[in-house]
């Protein structure tokens, strides 16, 4: 028990660090000599996106990526506020949509992976849950997510189309703060995204919906237009696209698009 | 027995006191001292503000020693009267009384009488920093007062006062100490002061008596240097054979008119001495050759003070001798003594 | 000598308020202001940021009397414990108030059982979160005050019959009052401001748990603009409680 407690809480303080922790500033540092290439991606990218980082590093040598994860609307107000990133990779259409809006991105984006919800119960699963009506019990507890970010936006959606009114008592600030809620037995049922759970396993189960289907997440990538590194910006754009990087997404439970 | 009897054994780390205190009802003793002599600590342990590792203190027969500080019914006065800065005049003084159980309004109402005792009817609402010096002072006597203690300690009570303020207080202090029905003790360092407040003086040093007196026993027969000092005469101990002592720690002799055999202490006041330049005629008996070590003025008279051998010794003269004699510091004298003028009594 | 950098460190302090109005809409201000959420936040922010002072003083002033009075071994251990949520990351504190007053926590899975009590997602979590958070100034700032007091006031009182608790009321309280003024409007301050350890141990619902940091949070999310009319109010009303609360208790010691 007090195991799993220090467990927990390392793994808030150090998920608080890598939150708030670097601004990303993207300066190359010149003591090295190399080349940094600064990417900006969305927090639920975390581990796909550093194993594909390694393996760029890998074929490019003498040159380093730097990642900034953290949520995509507070990474896209940093990229139009004048941030030097070279990649932006968005977890929604509409993150990514200020970016674009501000014409900050060097092209078009381009959409590398879906994400899908499901509902994430503690590993003891209290409440007995199979689907989305499930959760409109009057004494169960269900978080989600602010409507004001992706992962709510999506439940709002997903329950409209299975005709049901979640009643939650709270609404998180993202997806990380739902699965902490439910890994705790604090919430008996939240909606969060498949990619989410597959990392919190076995903690956290996931039960998959009918109704996630309508309920898909596009995740959105870019080169930036000011991007410092502008060959190596394309290319990892590239890498994310091709198959390498779908099978690395894949293995962690998003959907190719 | 009424009144006061205790035996003060306080031990704190290399300082030890070990005092024995009696007054009766109504009587006020003047605890006196050098600093670091343990008169307030004896103060504190008799109020219970430091533990006593043994002894006892009884206050009208009744064994105070095992009650704590509030229960011990005693009124204590303080160096820098500590009246509470946040409650009033009136307040402060009802606090006792409130502690006591005494309900709000007869609390005040006894205050009030306090403080028309002491003379500040007119300040019952000022706060503590609105008063003077004496004002807090009588403030805090009522404070003490007013909880009709038992025994009442005063400690350097007349110290914080300016010399002109401190003249008038004292005065309104001895009338409400003669007053006051239960026994009182009063620290102080100020001889006059405890001349003039205190019916017995007991003298303290490094936690221990050294004297016990009437104010003028002891300024007649001091039996340690510093009571001399304090009461301004030249002590010595000697070995008397007759009309003569022998000063101990020095070479000389002194006759003197009372005859007495065995240990005794010789005292002469500083202006039995007289000085000279030269000897004498007729040659008093009495007479000596001194270095005059240094020379200090002292209202309008000069306090010369004078090397041994044959021993110390001071000596008050005019300052128009001063200048008669050309006094300076290392400069050689005469001095003498009449044996009429010295005071003899048992060691 | 001292006045460059004093004016650099004011600069430093109150240009980021300077952006905020900059950038404030001032044009939709009125009808933004409104709205029921953001007057429903304000007020619970307001009531939960009280309540949590009024804990604090009930539980802080007396941890911080046996810190300054009472020798007991450990202390100096206990003092630093003291401080630990000024430290620990407010998210942080969130995890282990839900790990320990949480519905399946070690003093909140006995709360629940025997009482029905669950303390996430309610006001009560929020004040719980805000007290646990901002007691740390209440304790410092009155033991501070404690140790400065001269003691021989309690002696005093206890020459004229008060008891320790007497003491401890009439004299010691008030002696240090200012303090006591001072670590509360510090207290009540941090608790307005409180993010991290509300939004992990109690969530975000409003008009229950949402006060108004973690509406200015959300509303950036969406609508930097609405985040920066709500945190204009949020600012305007603390500089209007505290300034009228420093002058009349801090000043007047």
């Amino acid at each position: 028990m007090l195991k799993r407690i220090a467990v927990a809480v390392t793994a808030l303080s150090l998920a608080s660090v890598t939150g708030c922790g670097d601004t990303g500033d993207g300066e190359a540092s010149p003591a090295s000599g190399g080349r940094t290439l600064t990417v900006f991606a969305a927090a639920s990218l975390t581990e796909t996106f550093t194993a594909l980082g390694a393996a760029f590093e890998g074929s490019h040598p003498g040159l380093k990526v730097r990642f900034n994860f953290g949520g995509s609307s507070t990474l896209a107000k940093q990229i139009t506020e004048g941030a030097p990133a070279d990649v932006f990779a968005a977890a929604s259409p509409a993150t990514m949509k200020p970016v674009t809006d501000d014409g900050a991105a060097s092209g078009p984006p381009r959409v590398f992976a879906r994400n899908r919800l499901v509902i994430a119960v503690p590993k003891d699963d209290p409440g007995k849950i199979h689907g989305l009506p499930d959760l409109t019990g009057p004494t169960l507890k269900v978080v989600l997510c602010a409507e004001q970010v992706p992962c709510g936006a999506a439940a709002k959606k997903a329950a409209a189309a299975a005709g049901v009114t979640i009643r939650p008592v709270s609404q998180e600030q993202d997806v990380k703060a739902v699965l902490t809620k439910v890994r705790l037995g604090e919430a008996d049922a939240g909606l969060v995204y498949r990619s989410d759970v597959k990392a919190a396993s076995p903690q956290v189960k996931g039960i998959e919906f009918a109704e996630s289907a309508k309920a898909i997440n596009d995740y959105p990538i870019a080169a930036l237009a000011k991007a410092p590194q502008p060959g190596p910006a394309g290319e990892f754009v590239r890498l994310v696209l091709s198959q390498q990087g779908r099978t690395v997404l894949t293995g962690a439970g998003f959907e190719s698009p | 027995m009424s009144g006061l009897d205790a035996r003060l054994v306080v031990r704190r780390g290399a300082f030890d006191l070990d005092l024995e205190l009696a007054a009766a009802p109504g009587e006020v003793v003047a605890l006196l001292g050098p600093n670091g002599a343990g008169k307030s600590t004896a103060l504190r342990a008799l109020a219970g503000l430091v533990a006593m590792a043994g002894g006892h203190i009884r206050v009208d027969g009744a064994d105070l020693r095992p009650l704590p500080a509030e229960r011990r019914g005693i009124g204590m006065v303080f160096q820098d009267y500590l009246l509470f800065p946040h409650l009033s005049a009136l307040d402060n003084v009802a606090f006792g009384p409130r502690c006591q159980g005494t309900g709000r309004r007869d609390a005040r109402r006894i205050a009030a009488e306090w403080l028309d005792r002491v003379g500040l009817a007119g300040h019952a609402a000022s706060r503590p920093r609105a008063l003077s010096g004496g004002q807090a002072q009588r403030v805090a006597l009522a404070r003490a007062l007013a909880v009709r203690p038992g025994l009442l300690l005063l400690d350097e009570p007349l110290a914080a006062l300016d010399a002109h303020t401190r003249l008038e207080i004292r005065a309104a202090l001895r009338r409400h100490l003669a007053g006051f029905e239960g026994a009182a003790v009063l620290v102080t360092h100020d001889p006059l002061d405890a001349m003039v407040l205190a019916d017995r003086l007991v003298v303290l040093e490094r936690g221990r008596l050294v004297q016990r007196g009437t104010p003028a026993e002891v300024a007649r027969r001091p039996r340690t240097d510093y009571v001399a000092r304090l009461v301004g005469l030249n002590l010595y101990r000697g070995r008397a054979d007759g009309g003569t002592v022998a000063i101990e720690d020095g070479a000389g002799k002194l006759d003197t008119v009372d005859s007495l055999t065995g240990d005794v202490f010789l005292a002469f006041a500083p202006s039995a001495v007289a000085l000279y330049r030269t000897r004498p005629d007729g040659s008093p008996r009495n007479l000596w050759r001194a270095r005059v070590a240094a020379i200090e003025r002292q209202g309008d008279r000069v306090r010369v003070q004078l090397d041994g051998p044959p021993f110390a010794a001071s000596a008050d003269v005019t300052p128009g001798a001063v200048a008669e004699l050309g006094l300076a510091e290392g400069s050689l004298v005469w001095a003498a003594v009449k044996a009429t003028e010295t005071h003899v009594y048992p060691a | 000598m001292l006045l460059l950098p004093a004016l650099a460190g004011l600069a430093f302090l109150v240009l980021p308020l300077v952006g905020l109005l900059v950038r404030a809409p001032w044009s939709t201000l009125g009808t933004r202001l409104a709205e029921p959420q953001v007057l429903e936040a304000l007020r619970l922010s307001l009531v939960s940021a009280t309540l949590a002072t009024v804990l604090c003083l009930l539980l802080g002033v007396p941890l911080a009397w046996l810190l300054a009075r009472v020798p007991f071994p450990g202390a100096r251990v206990v003092r630093a414990l003291v401080t630990v949520p000024l430290v620990l990351p407010p998210v942080v504190g969130g995890v282990a108030l839900l790990l320990v007053l949480g519905r399946r926590g070690l003093v909140g899975g006995w709360l629940d059982s025997a009482f029905g009590l669950t303390l996430p997602f309610t006001t009560a979590g929020v004040v719980l979160a805000e007290t646990f958070v901002a007691m740390p100034f209440l304790v410092i700032s009155v033991e501070g005050a404690l140790r400065a007091a001269d003691l021989r006031f309690e002696e005093a009182a206890a020459t004229l019959g008060a008891t320790r608790w007497t003491i401890f009321r009439r004299v010691t309280l008030p002696l240090v009052a200012p303090g006591v003024a001072a670590g509360a409007i510090l207290c009540w301050a941090r608790a307005l401001g409180e993010f991290g350890a509300t939004i992990t141990f109690a969530g975000n619902f409003p008009g229950r748990t949402q006060t108004m940091p973690l509406a200015v949070y959300l509303a950036l999310e969406t609508d930097p603009q609405a985040a920066i009319v709500l945190s204009l109010v949020l600012l305007a009303v603390s500089v209007v409680v505290l300034a009228a609360l420093r002058d009349r208790w801090v000043s007047a010691s």
